[in-house]
């Protein structure tokens, strides 16, 4: 039968004469020892001489950059906080600024304000008297204007009907008519 | 072996699950001598290769923002640099390059192993074997030089009563030669069976009734050996730093 594998597949006589497992043909051990460890000779010397010291520089490298790049990212966020409350301080001194400023244009606006409410205050006052007296004046002149009207008319009157005025009497009558 | 002649008589089945891992000469002939080229030689090569393309040619630019390339292969470094800083301790960090050696040629012959053609050198006891004693050497020798005859007491169990001892001393100092034998028989062993199991659905590939979940199959099973080429070089790695371990600090 096992002849019959042999010529089915058609397979060179190693093949058969090898025992089942190739692993356990022990003629070429050597050879693959040999092969084996000039590999692993090779692959240390290039790992322990260039890939592990390069690959441990960059994650050094890479760890210190990080470390940095966070005490300087935690120094801007100090100086961002800083000039957020330097902002804060500047519109809070602004605001009172601004109060000051805006008290002392009222104290300022009411001062010009009185001055000139007294001004004007006064000079109602003065044209006031002025007008009384014109006034007074004006009626002053009136009384005596009627009272020359009153005795012209009275004497007309007294001439008229007929008789001879007296200009005494008239003028006394009148006086006493107008007190009356 | 009788039942699958049957087989190739009946339905023209042929299987030859082992043939992948014959060694052959690179340029013809049928002596393979100890320095004869062959396609061990080629895959390891292309192995180194690999390594180089990613450890070195991946890194040139020293980015501190990386490229895909340069962060992969710091990924590897991390994650064995780690491994051996937390299983065998910070004063192991000298062996780091040893170990890295180890790691990235097991897993990088397990990868090319996984390319269709391709010869795994892996699946070799030849190299396990060669690998797991060279650990085994290492560690014997770090542990007698590193803590003298005091090594010995990784074998006198202290915290045991005194009468089980002499008992686990025999069996600690069992489980410790068997150490290499159970360390390169897990590699080659997981690799190749596979291997094999993959060539053997192959096979059955050839009944067109059967292809189709023939075909399912391989693709399950690559997929299955993807995750098992990465666990056995961790499990290797990881291993490696045990026993470390055991020589830097003997005391249990």
């Amino acid at each position: 039968m096992a002849t019959e594998t042999h010529d089915a597949a058609g397979h060179a006589a190693e093949a058969a004469s090898a025992p089942g497992m190739p692993q356990l043909d022990f003629s070429n051990w050597g050879n693959q020892i040999f092969w084996l460890l000039i590999t692993l000779v090779v692959i240390y010397f290039v790992l322990s001489r260039i890939a592990l010291p390069r690959i441990a520089a960059v994650l050094a490298e890479r760890q210190g950059t990080i470390t940095n790049d966070i005490a300087a990212a935690e120094e801007l966020k100090a100086k961002a906080l800083e000039a957020e409350d330097a902002y804060n301080q500047a519109l809070a001194d602004a605001r009172v600024e601004a109060q000051r400023i805006v008290a002392e244009a009222k104290v300022e606006i009411q001062a010009d304000l009185d001055v000139a409410i007294a001004k004007a205050d006064a000079e109602i006052a003065a044209k006031a008297a002025e007008s009384e007296k014109a006034i007074a004046e004006i009626r002053a002149g009136a009384l005596e204007s009627v009272v020359e009207v009153a005795n012209d008319t009275a004497a007309e009157l007294v001439a008229a009907l007929g008789g001879t005025a007296d200009e005494a009497d008239v003028s006394a009558a009148i006086d006493a008519r107008m007190k009356g | 072996m009788a039942s699958e002649a049957h087989g190739a008589e009946t339905g023209g089945l042929v299987f030859h699950p082992m043939d992948q891992f014959i060694v052959k000469p690179l340029f013809g002939g049928d002596v393979i001598n100890w320095y004869t080229p062959t396609n061990v030689t080629l895959w390891l090569a292309i192995a180194i290769v690999c390594v180089v393309a990613l450890m070195v040619v991946g890194t040139r630019r020293r980015a501190i923002v990386p490229s895909r390339s340069q962060s992969v292969g710091e990924l590897a470094y991390g994650f064995v640099y780690k491994m051996v800083e937390d299983v065998a301790g910070k004063d192991a960090i000298k062996f780091f390059p040893y170990i890295m050696t180890l790691f990235m040629f097991i897993v990088f012959a397990n990868f090319l192993g996984m390319v269709p053609m391709a010869f795994t050198t892996t699946s070799h006891f030849a190299v396990t074997v060669v690998l797991a004693l060279l650990v085994f050497v290492t560690v014997t020798v770090v542990g007698f030089a590193k803590n003298g005859a005091a090594f010995l007491g990784l074998f006198w169990v202290k915290s045991a009563p005194l009468p089980l001892r002499p008992v686990l001393a025999i069996i600690e100092v069992i489980s410790y030669f068997v150490r290499p034998v159970s360390h390169s028989i897990r590699l080659a062993g997981n690799v190749m069976a596979g291997h094999a199991v993959i060539k053997v659905f192959a096979g059955f590939a050839a009944i067109a009734v059967v292809s189709p979940l023939s075909v399912v199959a391989i693709t399950a099973m690559y997929g299955l050996e993807v995750l098992v080429s990465f666990i056995q070089a961790y499990v290797f790695t990881i291993l490696t730093c045990v026993y470390l371990k055991d020589a830097l600090h003997p005391s249990h």
